[in-house]
């Protein structure tokens, strides 16, 4: 067991883990934050994607002990309190969403993707969108709404 | 005053804790004191258990106990059940133990479960069960299952036949081809498919020693039937002594209405170890677990006459059913797929025959569509087949064929109520331009792609069902479904209905059913379902049911309501019941301008201090159960563009038209969001998935490493669009939305492949290597053109 | 995954002696493939030193025609760094299509180097670049390195530190990715520079990447796609899986490589 500490969501954390403890179950099982999913075993569905240290990452395929220090934000930390994210909002405005397991990931995928596209100055066409969308799977919606909401949120 | 209700485009109710991480799945609920379970599977495909060895197991770190065969057997455990058989009569069904202790038969089979402190330690005990096996011959080939060569699964099911299923009428079927002018015949292979719902597979199960009752938390789409074969089936208790919740469900597609082994052990076993036991299934065992779907080897012909009129059409399908029967594995091969094969044509003679066969693989049970994918794929493979070869054109043969006069009795069995398909047709053909797809062809070729055409015109047969007829053709349950409408006394309601969402968005479009019928904002409607602790007895969602059914019952509770509200209203305006109107919320005296609103009439009901008590109770809860006439119908037509590189033998789809007939729509939002994810799933089958098992029958693409599910840039944007026949025995006019893509998108992609690189036969799912061997062997003729 | 002991670096040094001092250490960077192989219980190392925060391994620096990429840099940083884009696209572009958006911010140039995992994209840019391949204790040219599938010439406990490769003049790399995994199913790597043509293949080879000498001789006198195009590619050194026989990775390879020396220009 070793001390595993790190920022979540702004708020500082701590918890005893094995050393083979991953960022994801880490969140789920210890910090009780379960809006981040487990879909594979394989890093390829994209439902347990986190931003650390301010980049999108797959919590399934990182150690705890490897965001030690780290700030890491989870889809229950991306709402400024009451007020959805722009990316959250449109989820919902363009029906981006359907059982809700792919969600949280499409979502920290997506708000990564935005910031990203922001920074270099790189216009967020529709083939970029689905091309950038390649580690998060999502089984209901045919992404055809996602695309929007995406799209929508990237303005 | 206008509430938003049936036809508005409603932002969804449940969005809100999905995109904040607030949703609640069965993986995110902790028992105190929970402890894990990790299953031991089998690696061979067919086995003999020649001994489990648990000795080193039990003393590792954190066990708490380890089970095997023996143990299900010595406690008496019931078998997994099979609800549906067709004919009604039991067929060749084998039992199937939740664990296995004399031979196992495909790879995943259970051997036995550790429970232990955490799952990494169960998984590391699990590691250290040794099971000796002696190995037997194996078969995972539908085609050969029958042969006399062939390994046999079962002594119950000799040759590996599980039933000889026929619908239709032969003779004249054969007279019929005997007097063709033309007949087309295709062998077709409908590829196994795996559901791939995103939320794995999970179970939590606790048992109350003060009740002796049992709680279990549970993926499941119809959780009051997992509820009766638990109890009554497999536990031999009484189904009031079991409560299962399925909380928020992430995507089903049919993989979680069976009842699974893993459910009835953790069940049985969180009484044996006196904690709550927790299993959740990763994406491998998923692959090698969840059931799957389709898996058919069929030889197709379609007899017409000189005019290319339909006169006959003759189907053989050996279809597997795994190594087992799943609870309702026998229905998606015969009654939800030989009824549905008359398609929107009026064929005079139908005759369907089915084998269904054990194979060494996973079980088969409903994968999206159930059935009616199966049959709508060779349907229109060999009616677009028919009109390449006789010249008449893909259009024409179609309209030349339409049903157009309804009621339409098919050749089998089905009733059609109603439908309007050639509407549908040109409406589609308008909106994918197909004028101008001979421009997009030159363009595409310029561009050295090849660029193809298909289409695919559906019907499927929808709102599971009418009771009298499950019964008839062999269900062991009812298949109506029941509302109940609570209200607050502040004028807010509850509705418990017995369907169970997975994403399909009950929680707003039922809402909308409310609110239009009783004038009560959505916000103020809660809809409850999942939990057979809180809500009657219902029969869960598939078959695109939930809306048609369970939607209508919930229109009838409502209509009960405002029966006895009126009464109430009279009593409130001293008028009589009679002369009482209810619309928009509001009742009203006629020839009078008195009226009172909803709100107020349930405020004097629920607080009856001016109420007639000595006529009638307080209160305006009421329960509804709704057993449909008939089923639906959805009908439609889909048209794909792909372009095909000749290089490569990659296949893009650059262009996907749906228009549907799904009869009224209550929420368009959430029902283009349902034939969006439907076609994805027809586009995955078409192109990219298959359950593919090796010689030694292991499923060699068990992971996303290899088998290969949609991602956003192998679909298209959609262009959507409706026709509307309401559906005539249902108070909605619905038809159900929820399969239609998957049922009639693959035919439309693989017509359009074929028209791109100029073949023939083409199965799915067709893959570059298989499309660039085709463009090989015809040669570079259509490349150049 | 079975327990393991972790481990943090601060440097080269610090990296090996701790690795060294183990029953059975790894190095683990981005830990993208050492993670999930974990997970699957194929890789059991007694203990994991990170060496993903020690900050001279990181960075991407151009100086004059010497390109330089510290073993720690992520997918993401190399395909975004502007110095190294303006000077050779080819591996910027390969990059920029490693995985996915999550993968390349966590996986790193030497974790891919080291693991030389045949469906790899990497090993076909060092390799048809002529990198060189910087450990702790020695410099190793790339036609050197890559051994095998899965195979380098690195040494038990052995380093990388830094890729360093001389600009070429021309650079493209084109990818036919396997449906399911993304990874490569063919991948052409193409650089013309001061010693001649070099086209490296990952994806298809049954031994890992290769240098493909009939490509290299045909653009070597005439630089256009059309001299790749009937190339001839041995099947019998071609994989074989479910996505695709041997003869149709041959056909791939052919094709990525005319695309890719399209693109070069």
């Amino acid at each position: 067991m070793t001390t595993v500490s790190m920022t979540v969501n702004g708020k500082e954390v701590s918890a005893d883990v094995e050393d083979r403890t991953l960022l994801v179950d880490y969140i789920r099982e210890n910090l009780k934050l379960t809006g981040t999913h487990v879909g594979c075993d394989t890093s390829q569905c994209g439902a347990c994607v986190v931003h650390v240290d301010g980049k999108a990452v797959k919590a399934c395929t990182m150690l705890a002990a490897q965001a030690a220090g780290s700030e890491v934000v989870t889809i229950e930390g991306l709402a400024n309190g009451g007020d959805l994210h722009p990316v959250q909002a449109a989820f919902h405005e363009h029906h981006g969403l359907q059982c809700g397991f792919c969600t949280p990931g499409m979502i920290m995928t997506a708000v990564d993707m935005i910031e990203r596209a922001k920074a270099s100055g790189q216009k967020l066409d529709e083939a970029t969108i689905r091309s950038e969308l390649e580690g998060n799977i999502c089984r209901c919606t045919g992404y055809h709404n996602i695309v929007r909401a995406i799209e929508a949120a990237a303005g | 005053m206008g509430v938003e209700g049936i036809g508005a485009r409603v932002l969804r109710k449940e969005d809100q804790r999905f995109i904040t991480g607030k949703g609640r799945y069965t993986d995110d609920f902790n028992r105190p004191g929970q402890l894990f379970a990790v299953f031991v599977r089998s690696p061979h495909a067919h086995a003999l258990i020649k001994s489990v060895d648990i000795s080193e197991a039990k003393d590792c770190e954190g066990v708490h106990a380890i089970y095997t065969g023996e143990d299900v057997a010595a406690d008496g455990l019931g078998g997994m059940p099979c609800g549906f058989a067709p004919g009604g009569g039991p067929q060749n069904a084998p039992p199937r133990p939740a664990l296995l202790k004399d031979k196992v038969r495909f790879v995943g089979d259970m051997v036995a479960v550790v429970i232990a402190e955490s799952v990494a330690l169960a998984r590391d005990a699990a590691g250290k069960v040794n099971v000796e096996y002696e190995a037997l011959p194996s078969n995972t080939d539908t085609a050969k299952a029958m042969d006399a060569d062939t390994p046999q699964l079962h002594e119950e099911a000799p040759n590996n036949v599980v039933m000889h299923w026929e619908i239709g009428e032969a003779d004249p079927v054969e007279a019929a081809f005997a007097k063709a002018d033309h007949v087309t015949s295709l062998d077709i292979i409908n590829n196994r498919k795996v559901p791939n719902a995103m939320e794995p597979r999970a179970a939590n199960a606790e048992y109350d020693p003060a009740a002796d009752s049992f709680t279990l938390y549970t993926t499941s789409q119809n959780p009051h039937i997992t509820r009766l074969l638990l109890a009554a089936y497999v536990l031999g208790i009484s189904e009031g002594k079991l409560r299962v919740i399925s909380p928020d469900v992430g995507g089903g597609f049919g993989s979680k209405i069976p009842f699974y082994p893993e459910e009835a052990v953790v069940t049985w076993a969180c009484r044996k170890v006196s904690r709550p036991v927790k299993w959740t299934s990763d994406r491998t065992e998923a692959f090698l677990s969840d059931t799957h779907g389709r898996d058919h080897v069929t030889k197709a012909e379609l007899a017409m006459d000189k005019d290319g009129k339909f006169l006959a059409l003759r189907v053989d399908t050996k279809a597997s059913l795994g190594a087992y029967l799943s609870t309702f594995g026998m229905l998606s091969s015969t009654y939800l797929y030989g009824t549905v094969l008359s398609g929107p044509y009026d064929i005079p003679a139908i005759h369907c025959k089915v084998s269904g066969v054990f194979t060494n693989t996973c079980p088969i049970d409903a994968e999206r569509g159930a059935g009616r994918p199966e049959a709508t794929y060779l349907v229109e493979r060999l009616v677009e087949t028919a009109a390449r070869e006789t010249g008449i054109g893909v259009v024409e043969i179609r309209k030349r064929n339409f049903i157009r006069e309804f009621p339409y009795q098919t050749a089998v069995v089905l009733q059609y109520d109603t439908g309007d398909y050639e509407t549908a047709l040109e409406m589609a053909l308008d909106k994918a331009d197909y004028a101008g797809f001979e421009a997009r062809k030159k363009e595409s070729a310029a561009n050295g792609k090849l660029r193809g055409v298909g289409f695919s015109t559906y019907i499927e047969a929808c709102g599971l069902a009418p009771s009298n007829i499950a019964g008839a053709i062999g269900a062991g349950i009812g298949l109506y479904e029941s509302a109940e409408i609570r209200f607050n006394p502040t004028g807010s309601v509850s509705v418990m209905t017995g369907t169970q969402t997975q994403g399909q968005g009950h929680e707003t479009a039922f809402a909308q059913v409310v609110a239009s019928k009783l004038g009560i904002e959505v916000g103020n409607v809660d809809i409850i379902h999942g939990d057979t602790g809180s809500v009657q007895w219902g029969h869960g969602t598939y078959g695109s049911r939930s809306l048609a059914v369970g939607g209508s019952a919930i229109s009838a509770a409502c209509d009960k309501v405002i029966e006895k509200a009126k009464k109430v209203a009279a009593h409130m305006m001293e008028a009589d019941a009679a002369d009482i109107t209810f619309e928009n919320g509001e009742f009203s005296v006629s020839g009078t301008d008195k009226t009172k609103t909803i709100g107020e009439v349930i405020l004097t009901a629920m607080v009856p201090h001016d109420y007639p008590l000595t006529d009638m109770e307080p209160g305006l809860d009421q329960r509804s159960f709704y057993d449909p006439a008939n089923f639906t119908y959805p009908a439609g037509t889909h048209i794909c563009e792909v372009e095909v590189d000749p290089d490569t033998g990659v296949t893009e789809v650059v262009k996907f038209t749906a228009v549907d007939d799904f009869g009224n729509v209550v929420n368009p939002m959430i029902v283009e969001g349902q034939v969006h994810g439907g076609v994805t799933h027809g586009v995955g089958q078409a192109l990219f998935e298959k359950a593919l098992y090796d010689e030694e029958g292991q499923m060699v693409n068990a992971s996303y490493m290899d088998y290969i599910i949609p991602h956003a840039d192998n679909v298209p944007s959609f262009a959507v669009g409706y026709t509307n026949t309401p559906c005539t025995h249902n108070p909605l006019g619905v038809k159900g939305c929820g399969e239609a893509g998957a049922i009639a998108a693959p035919p439309a992609v693989i017509n359009a492949i074929t028209d791109a690189i100029g073949v023939r036969d083409l199965d799915m799912p067709a893959t570059p290597q298989k499309v660039w061997d085709i463009i090989q062997s015809n040669g570079s003729a259509k490349a150049a053109e | 995954m079975y327990e393991t002991k972790y481990h943090r670096a601060s440097s080269a040094d610090e990296a090996v002696k701790l690795a060294g001092s183990a029953d059975d250490g790894q190095f683990i960077a981005g830990g993208q493939t050492l993670i999930p192989t974990m997970k699957q219980r194929l890789a059991s190392p007694s203990d994991l030193v990170d060496i993903r925060n020690i900050d001279a391994m990181k960075g991407v620096n151009v100086d004059g025609n010497k390109v330089t990429i510290g073993a720690a840099t992520t997918h993401a940083e190399v395909a975004d760094a502007p110095q190294l884009r303006a000077v050779c696209q080819g591996i910027s572009d390969l990059a920029g299509h490693i995985g996915d958006p999550a993968v390349r911010h966590m996986g790193t140039i030497g974790g891919s180097v080291a693991n030389n995992d045949p469906a790899a994209d990497y090993p076909a840019a060092l390799l048809a670049l002529g990198a060189e391949i910087i450990t702790n204790n020695r410099t190793i040219s790339a036609d050197d390195f890559f051994t095998g599938m899965f195979e380098t010439a690195l040494e038990d406990g052995e380093l990388i530190t830094s890729i360093s490769f001389t600009v070429p003049d021309k650079s493209a790399y084109s990818k036919f990715p396997n449906p399911a995994s993304r990874y490569a199913m063919a991948g052409v790597f193409v650089a013309k520079g001061g010693d001649g043509v070099r086209v490296a293949v990952t994806g298809a080879g049954s031994d890992g990447v290769f240098r493909h000498a009939g490509m290299e001789e045909a653009l070597g006198s005439n630089w256009s796609a059309d001299a790749v195009a009937d190339a001839d590619v041995d099947e019998a050194m071609m994989l074989s899986d479910i996505h695709g026989n041997a003869a149709y990775r041959a056909n791939l390879v052919r094709v990525m490589a005319k695309r890719a020396v399209a693109a070069a220009g």
